[in-house]
């Protein structure tokens, strides 16, 4: 299908967006990447009057380091993310989950603020920012905040970004030396929305796991962050006694909604084998 | 708000396969509908239209994208590539001669976008393995050859390029 008629204005600066978002209200729509909201538009789930393609006004792109956090610019695409020797380095959470997001194709254009902004309950950055206490920066009429990633998920396709605001860069913490993350997800095809997937770190203290952040995608409206399966691991030592406990108290964490390929029983059961496969990962 | 700004159809400078193109596109129209059905190239394929199965890709400042997932207009300034500037230069000719050589196409609906992903491979990750052909190319739809034939084909480019003295 095609798009309905919208108006497109390309904006140059950030307080013309904001000006925008101001005057057009709930209107309007922000394009970065598109690659979400355009396959919206084309299937006529959404009608905006305009859309404000924010790609070109400056300084919301690029990954930088500085005072022990990486700051994200939220136009920077997915690829580059994937690419990125810092965040390789200091991150490797976030580049073991590249590759699971849509297709190059998708990635090359595809942004990690327009993922966090959507916040798809099975997108692979959602789930990484909150196990990775990232902190989203937010420009409104009056100023920047900052939200904490824990904080800004509320629901399915819900978030604290109100519709006059946007989302400029996403700030996370370089973990010190002892602390290891992976990230895992199955899904029925490379590519594919996430069946279950899960963003897991913790501080390894020669074998003795502290801080465990597990948070999974695929499984509930939105990143959920499973706190008991975490409790089961705090401060142990990685045992099959311990993976078992974390298994076992997952239940009472995640209430996955079966979808037309895998039931609910299903989605539980494959998120207890990857966080298996995750403490391990951490453990190593 | 003045009523220019909320035009609903905006000027856009590109170039296309080396030339540059001057139009003004509805803001709408995204960029397959626009290189086929106004410039006339019709070897990209419009298939699923929400960024699915491949057959639109398409070169935009030398990365491959979705044409379907992309507005006309927001390729204002970039440089456009499409099957057709791709197969003139003789760029893809390995892959084209391969696809041929190996049955690699049968109705050949996706083979544009496939060539398009397959040229990304050869291009910048010559070293790729099958297993990584396949995640590269995966997604682009075939319902035709079952791929397997699609990655020999690609394969066997790589090999010819590692074997060929540089």
């Amino acid at each position: 299908m095609k798009a309905p008629p919208f108006a497109y204005i390309k904006a140059r600066t950030l307080a013309e967006v904001l000006q925008l978002l101001a005057t057009h209200g709930d209107g309007a729509r922000l394009l970065a990447g598109g690659q979400s909201l355009l396959a919206t538009l084309n299937l006529r789930l959404s009608s905006p009057e305009v859309l404000i393609d924010i790609t070109r006004v400056p300084g919301l792109s690029g990954i930088k380091v500085a005072d022990g956090k990486i700051s994200i610019g939220a136009l920077t695409t997915h690829a580059e993310v994937e690419r990125s020797p810092e965040i390789a380095q200091a991150l490797p959470m976030l580049s073991l989950a590249a590759p699971h997001i849509a297709h190059v194709a998708i990635r090359n254009v595809g942004t990690f603020g327009g993922s966090i902004a959507l916040a798809d309950p099975a997108a692979e950055w959602p789930a990484c920012c909150v196990a990775l206490g990232a902190e989203f920066v937010i420009a409104g009429k009056i100023g920047s905040r900052r939200v904490k990633a824990r904080d800004f998920f509320q629901g399915l396709y819900t978030t604290d970004l109100k519709p006059t605001e946007v989302l400029t860069a996403i700030e996370i913490p370089i973990p010190a030396r002892e602390y290891r993350g992976t990230f895992l997800e199955l899904a029925r095809r490379r590519g594919d929305f996430a069946i279950v997937g899960v963003a897991a770190m913790a501080k390894n203290t020669r074998g003795t796991l502290s801080d465990v952040r597990l948070a999974y995608l695929g499984v509930g409206q939105m990143p959920m962050l499973a706190q008991k399966a975490m409790a089961a691991v705090e401060g142990k030592r990685l045992s099959a006694d311990v993976v078992a406990s974390a298994a076992q108290a997952l239940a009472a964490d995640l209430d996955p909604s079966g979808d037309i390929y895998s039931a609910p029983a299903t989605k539980l059961h494959l998120a207890r084998v990857l966080t298996g496969r995750a403490l391990a990962a951490l453990n190593a | 708000m003045n009523a220019k700004r909320m035009d609903q159809t905006v000027e856009t400078k590109l170039i296309v396969n080396g030339a540059a193109v001057m139009r003004r596109i509805p803001a709408r129209q995204h960029l397959i509908d626009f290189l086929r059905e106004e410039l006339g190239l019709t070897g990209s394929h419009v298939g699923c239209e929400h960024g699915v199965c491949g057959a639109c890709t398409v070169r935009v400042d030398g990365k491959i994208v979705r044409g379907c997932l992309m507005l006309a207009v927001q390729a204002d300034g970039k440089r456009i590539d499409t099957i057709e500037g791709l197969s003139d230069s003789g760029e893809i000719a390995a892959l084209q001669e391969a696809f041929h050589r190996r049955n690699a196409l049968q109705c050949g609906f996706c083979t544009p976008g496939m060539l398009m992903a397959a040229q990304d491979i050869v291009a910048n990750h010559p070293g790729a393995t099958r297993e990584q052909i396949r995640g590269h190319l995966s997604g682009n739809y075939c319902r035709c050859t079952g791929y397997h034939a699609i990655v020999d084909a690609v394969e066997s480019v790589l090999n010819a390029k590692i074997s060929k003295p540089v």
